[in-house]
C-alpha cells in the first residue's frame, strides 16, 4: 500500500508560530511517506521538551514519556519488538543533558533506533536557559552572565559513543531533511539525526547563517556519498586535507581541481575523517549537512534474537515444565 | 553405640570461602529432604569478594533446620557447628547452642591460622570461652591421606576436604551416604574423576566417625513424620523462586518475558537466573543504570511484554520516576524490590523491610500502586506469579517486595503443576470490535482497567505518556474535573484489585487473646513464635499479610475481632502506621520492631509477645 504524508498527521501542533519543529514535523510526515512503514507498526517514543510533544501529531502508535528516558523507553520497546520501526524525538536538552546517558548507551548497543535530536541549543519549554549545546558564554536567563561551561558537539559524543550512523540537516530544509531521515531510516542499528533548529521565543537566531536556502549556499556543504566535497554558492570552493585538519580552497587556483578534493565516503569504518567534516563550523569552514557517517554493524535487537534462537536449538528445555525438569529433585512418596 | 531420636536439629557449616561450605551444607540439606524432613537453609556469605585465607572476614557460612515436622526458619542457633578454621569458630560460636557439638579440622589450627583469626594464645577454646563437646578430626592430613594415590595435586585434593567434613556430619546423623553420592555424581557429571574423588573421601569422614567413635559414640536420627505432601520437590531460594514465577506467569499469559534490570545486591541473581533462560524466550537487558533498567522495562510493557524490573536498595529510588509513568500510562509492570538495609547503600548484603512505605507512596504526586509482599522463599513464586497476574490483567505496575533473608534463604518445594493449581491470566488486551469506539482510556466497567493495545495492532494507533490525559478522549487534559476524576480512576482501579484477593487467614487458635501481625519475608519467624507460644498453653494467633496494597477485603473485621495486637517487622513500624491510618479502629496495641539487618531470633520473639500478652 502507498502512503502519503496525511496518513501520519494528527492532531494539531501548538508549537509556537515560527518554531523550527513545525518545518520538521512535515519533512517527518513526508519521509515516513517516502519509507512506507506501514503507521500501525511506527512508535514514537520521545522525552519530555518542547520537542518530545511530536508523538501527539503523529498518526501512528506514540509515547511521550519522561525527561531524558526516551532512549531507554525506546531500547524496551525495540528489543521487546523487533518489527517494529521505532523512532525516538528528543531535544538538546533531553537528549545530551538529563538522558545523555542513555543516549550514549542506545549508540555503543546499535539498538535499531531512529534518533532524532532537534537541537535548538536552548531549553524552551522551561522558558529559556542554557543547553548542553549552548556555546561558552551564552547568556541566558539562568546565566545572565553568560555560561562559564564547554557545549556538546553532538557529533563528537555520537561518534565517542561509537555511533555507526550520524546525519544533520537544518529544520527549515525539506528536501535536505527528508534525505536524511530516509537514510536514518534505512540504516540498520542506532541512527543519530541532528536537527538544527531555531527557537524564535528564547534563541532567535542560533541558525541564522544556514537557515535560509541562499545562508546555506554560502555556509553550508551537503555531504554526498562518492562525491566530491564541492560548496559554495557557485560551486567554487571544495575541501582538501592538510595534514591531519581540511581547508577551504578555491577551484581553480593554484591549479587546484575537483580531482584534489576530497571524496566523502560515509561507509568508511574509521570515522576520523567523518568527525572533523562533522565539527567545521564557520566563518572559516561551511557547516556539513547530510549523512556524515552510515556504517553497518550488528544491531542490538537483531543478536538478542539471534542468540534466544541459538540457545533454543542447543538447550534442551523450552517450557516451564522442561525448565523445572532441569534441577536436582526427589519425590515424596 | 547409641542412636538418640531428635525432632529438629540445626546444622551450620562454616570455613573458609574457599572451604566448599556452601556446598557440603546443599548436599547434607537435600539428603535431608530427600528422606522425607523439611528443611530451611540459609546461606551467609561474607561481604568481601576474596577476603585473605584464613581471614575472619573471609568466612562463609550455611545453616540449615532440619526437621521430622514441618521447620519455618534456618533456626536461631545450631546443635553441631562444623568450624574448618579458627576464624570460622570464632566468628560463629555466636551462633551455638549451649549444648552445641563443634566439629573442627585440627590441621588448620596451626599458630600461623591461629594468627589469622587473632588468636594470641595456643588454646582457641579457653580463649573464646568454649566448653562445648569437641569432635576434633585431622581433616586436612585424613584427605590427603585418602587421596594420597588418586595422582591428584595437593590443592586439588584439600579441596576435597568439606566432603570429609560432610561425611563426618552425616554419620553424626545416620545419613545415607549413598544418596549424597549420587548428588556428587551429577554435581561433577563432567569431571568423573573429581566426583570418584570427593565420594572417596565423603566415605573416609563417615567411617572416621564410626571408627573412633567420635562424640562418645552417639549418634542421632530425624525421623520423617511426614507432614509433606505425596510428590516431587525441589530445593529452591528466593530470588530463583522469583524468577520461576515470573516465567510461570509470562508462559500462562502467552506473554514474552523482558527484564531490563542492572546488577545491585542482593537483587542480582533475578538478573543471572533470567538470563540464563534464553531457550525460553526470555530477553534481559543489563541496562546503563537502575533508570533506564525501569525506564526500558516501561518501553517493553507499551510493545506488549510481561515487562519486569529487578531492584534494590537504592535502586528502588532511581525508578521511582519511571514507575510513575507506567502509574500514569496504567502500563503493566512488575517491579521486584528485594530489601536490604539502608538509608542509602546502608547494608547491601543485610535484610530489612524498610522499603514499604517508599513503595506505597515514594512517588511524586497521587500514585496508587499494587504492594505484594513474599513470605517465604518458596512463596516468592506465588507472590510473583500474583504479582504479575494482576500487573497484566488490571493494567498497572505492581510492586513485588521480597527481602535479602527470603531471597537468599532455600526451602524444600514441591514442584507445581501449572495446569491445575495456578489460576489463568488474561492479559486486558483490545480485542478487534473495539475499534473505532475505542480511546486510550477506556475502562472495563468490572476492574476499572483501560485496555491494552500493542503496536502494530491494526486501528488502534494511539497516543500515550507521563501528561495527564482525558478521561473521555485520551488527549492531553489538564482541566480540574478531568484531573480529579483521574485520580480517583486510578485509586478505585487499584482499590478494586481486592475484590479478586483472597481474604486474609489467620493461623492460630480462634480465642486468641494476642493478634501477631507481620507481612512478607518474617512470616517463619513469627510462625515459629506463635507455635511455641501455644505450645506453652499461651493462645496467640499469627496474621502474616502477602498483599499489602490493596489490603484484603476482610483485614478491618479481621483485626476488630482481638483484643490486642502486635505488629512485627523489621522496620521502625511502617507497617503498623499504614494499618492504623486504613484501619483506625484497629486495637494495635503493640509493636515488636528491629532494624538489625539480621533476621528476627525466635526466643527474643517469643519473649516480647509473651510480656505484651501479660501487660
Amino acid at each position: 500500500m502507498q502512503y502519503t504524508a496525511n496518513d501520519y498527521k494528527a492532531g494539531q501542533p501548538r508549537w509556537c508560530p515560527g518554531c523550527g519543529d513545525h518545518a520538521f514535523l512535515a519533512s517527518l510526515h513526508k519521509a515516513m511517506a517516502e519509507i512506507g512503514t506501514n503507521p500501525d507498526d511506527i512508535a514514537v517514543i520521545s522525552g519530555i521538551g518542547c520537542s518530545s510533544r511530536l508523538p501527539y501529531y503523529m498518526n501512528t502508535y506514540g509515547f511521550h514519556t519522561i525527561h531524558g528516558r526516551a532512549a531507554a523507553v525506546a531500547t524496551g520497546v525495540k528489543v521487546a519488538n523487533p518489527k517494529l520501526t521505532v523512532w525516538q524525538i528528543s531535544g538538546d536538552g533531553d537528549g545530551l543533558a538529563i538522558g545523555g546517558n542513555h543516549f550514549i548507551h542506545a549508540l555503543r548497543r546499535n539498538i535499531n533506533l531512529n534518533m532524532i535530536l532537534l537541537n535548538n541549543r536552548i531549553y524552551g519549554l522551561t522558558k529559556g536557559q542554557y543547553s548542553p549545546t549552548s556555546p561558552r558564554g551564552f547568556v541566558s536567563k539562568s546565566s545572565p552572565y553568560g555560561t562559564v561551561e564547554d557545549p556538546f558537539h553532538p557529533a563528537e559524543l555520537a561518534f565517542g559513543a561509537r555511533g555507526q550512523f550520524f546525519a544533520r540537516c537544518v529544520a527549515t530544509d525539506a528536501p535536505g531533511s527528508v534525505e536524511v531521515l530516509t537514510a536514518a531510516a534505512r540504516h540498520k542499528g542506532a541512527s543519530v539525526v541532528e536537527v538544527l533548529q531555531n527557537c524564535v521565543i528564547f534563541n532567535n537566531g542560533a541558525y541564522d547563517s544556514i537557515y535560509t536556502k541562499e545562508g546555506r549556499a554560502k555556509n553550508a556543504i551537503y555531504l554526498e556519498q562518492g562525491k566530491p566535497m564541492i560548496f559554495g554558492e557557485n560551486g567554487e570552493f571544495g575541501l582538501m586535507q592538510e595534514g591531519f585538519g581540511l581547508k577551504v580552497v578555491r577551484l581553480g587556483e593554484n591549479g587546484i581541481t575537483e580531482k584534489d578534493l576530497l571524496v566523502h565516503d560515509a561507509h568508511c569504518a574509521d570515522n576520523t575523517l567523518q568527525l572533523k567534516l562533522a565539527l567545521m563550523e564557520g566563518p572559516d569552514f561551511p557547516i556539513a549537512l547530510g549523512v556524515i557517517r552510515d556504517v553497518e554493524a550488528p544491531s542490538y535487537e537483531e543478536a538478542v534474537e539471534a542468540q534466544i534462537e541459538e540457545v533454543k536449538a542447543k538447550k534442551p528445555y523450552h517450557n516451564f515444565a522442561e525448565l523445572l525438569a532441569t534441577n536436582d529433585t526427589w519425590e515424596v512418596k | 553405640m547409641m542412636v538418640k531420636e531428635l525432632e529438629k536439629v540445626v546444622v551450620r557449616f562454616s570455613g573458609d570461602s574457599g572451604d566448599g561450605m556452601q556446598l557440603a551444607g546443599n548436599i547434607f540439606s537435600n539428603v535431608s529432604a530427600t528422606v522425607g524432613n523439611d528443611i530451611c537453609t540459609f546461606p551467609d556469605y561474607p561481604a568481601d569478594i576474596r577476603a585473605p585465607q584464613g581471614s575472619l572476614t573471609g568466612v562463609s557460612g550455611f545453616q540449615v533446620h532440619i526437621g521430622a515436622g514441618k521447620v519455618h526458619t534456618p533456626g536461631d542457633q545450631c546443635d553441631v557447628l562444623v568450624a574448618m578454621n579458627p576464624a570460622a569458630l570464632k566468628t560463629q560460636y555466636k551462633f551455638c547452642k549451649p549444648g552445641a557439638v563443634i566439629i573442627i579440622d585440627t590441621d588448620s589450627f596451626t599458630r600461623k591460622d591461629l594468627d589469622k583469626a587473632l588468636i594470641t594464645s595456643d588454646d582457641p577454646f579457653e580463649e573464646l570461652g568454649i566448653k562445648n563437646e569437641i569432635i576434633a578430626a585431622p581433616i586436612s592430613s585424613m584427605c590427603k591421606e585418602s587421596l594420597k594415590d588418586s595422582g591428584m595435586d595437593n590443592k586439588s585434593i584439600l579441596r576435597c576436604k568439606n566432603m570429609f567434613a560432610l561425611g563426618l556430619v552425616c554419620w553424626l546423623f545416620n545419613r545415607e551416604i549413598p544418596l549424597a553420592e549420587n548428588m556428587l555424581r551429577e554435581k561433577f557429571a563432567k569431571k568423573p574423576a573429581i566426583a570418584e574423588a570427593n565420594i572417596k573421601v565423603l566415605n573416609d569422614g563417615y567411617n572416621y566417625g564410626h571408627n573412633t567413635h567420635a562424640n562418645g559414640a552417639v549418634t542421632y536420627k530425624i525421623e520423617s513424620n511426614g507432614p509433606k505432601a505425596k510428590g516431587r520437590y525441589m530445593d529452591i531460594n528466593g530470588n530463583k523462586a522469583t524468577c520461576y514465577g515470573l516465567i510461570a506467569a509470562a508462559e500462562k499469559a502467552g506473554l514474552q518475558l523482558y527484564l531490563g534490570s542492572y546488577p545491585i545486591t542482593p537483587a542480582t541473581d533475578i538478573l543471572h537466573e533470567l538470563s540464563k533462560h534464553k531457550s525460553l524466550g526470555i530477553k534481559t537487558v543489563q541496562c546503563e543504570d537502575e533508570i533506564a533498567g525501569c525506564a526500558s522495562a516501561v518501553g517493553a510493557s507499551f510493545a506488549g511484554a510481561l515487562a519486569v524490573t529487578s531492584t534494590s536498595g537504592p535502586g528502588i529510588c532511581l525508578k521511582s520516576e519511571a514507575m510513575n509513568l507506567a502509574v500514569i500510562a496504567e502500563l503493566p509492570l512488575v517491579v521486584v524490590d528485594v530489601q536490604r538495609g539502608g538509608p542509602s547503600t546502608g547494608m547491601p548484603t543485610k535484610s530489612e523491610q524498610t522499603d514499604l512505605l517508599q513503595a506505597l507512596y515514594g512517588r511524586n504526586g497521587e500514585s496508587p500502586m499494587p504492594v505484594i509482599a513474599a513470605t517465604s522463599p518458596t512463596n516468592c513464586f506465588d507472590a510473583a506469579y500474583q504479582a504479575a497476574k494482576i500487573a497484566v490483567e488490571h493494567m498497572t505496575p505492581v510492586v513485588l517486595l521480597t527481602d535479602a533473608f527470603v531471597a537468599n534463604g532455600a526451602a524444600a518445594w514441591k514442584l507445581p503443576d501449572l495446569e491445575k493449581d495456578y489460576p489463568a491470566i488474561t492479559p486486558h488486551r483490545v480485542t478487534p470490535d473495539m475499534a473505532g469506539s475505542w480511546t486510550p482510556y477506556t475502562r472495563d466497567p468490572e476492574n476499572g482497567a483501560r485496555y491494552w493495545a500493542v503496536p502494530g495492532t491494526p486501528g488502534f494507533s494511539h497516543r500515550i505518556g507521563g501528561l495527564e490525559k482525558s478521561s473521555a478522549t485520551g488527549a492531553i487534559s489538564t482541566e480540574p474535573e478531568n484531573h480529579d476524576l483521574m485520580t480517583r480512576l486510578r485509586a478505585e482501579k487499584v482499590a478494586k484489585i481486592a475484590d479478586s484477593l483472597p481474604l486474609q487467614q489467620v493461623e492460630g487458635p480462634e480465642d486468641a487473646d494476642l493478634l501477631i501481625v507481620g507481612w512478607g519475608g518474617t512470616y517463619g519467624h513469627l510462625y515459629s513464635a506463635m507455635e511455641e507460644m501455644n505450645a506453652q498453653g499461651k493462645k496467640v494467633a499469627l496474621a502474616q499479610f502477602q498483599y499489602i496494597n490493596p489490603l484484603p477485603k476482610n483485614t478491618a473485621e479481621l483485626l476488630c475481632r482481638y483484643k490486642k495486637i502486635v505488629v512485627a517487622e523489621q522496620n521502625s513500624g511502617q507497617f503498623a502506621a499504614y494499618l492504623r491510618s486504613k484501619i483506625p479502629a484497629a486495637p494495635i496495641t503493640a509493636q515488636f520492631n528491629q532494624v538489625k539487618g539480621q533476621p528476627f531470633v525466635t526466643k527474643e520473639l517469643v519473649a516480647a509477645f509473651t510480656k505484651i500478652l501479660e501487660d
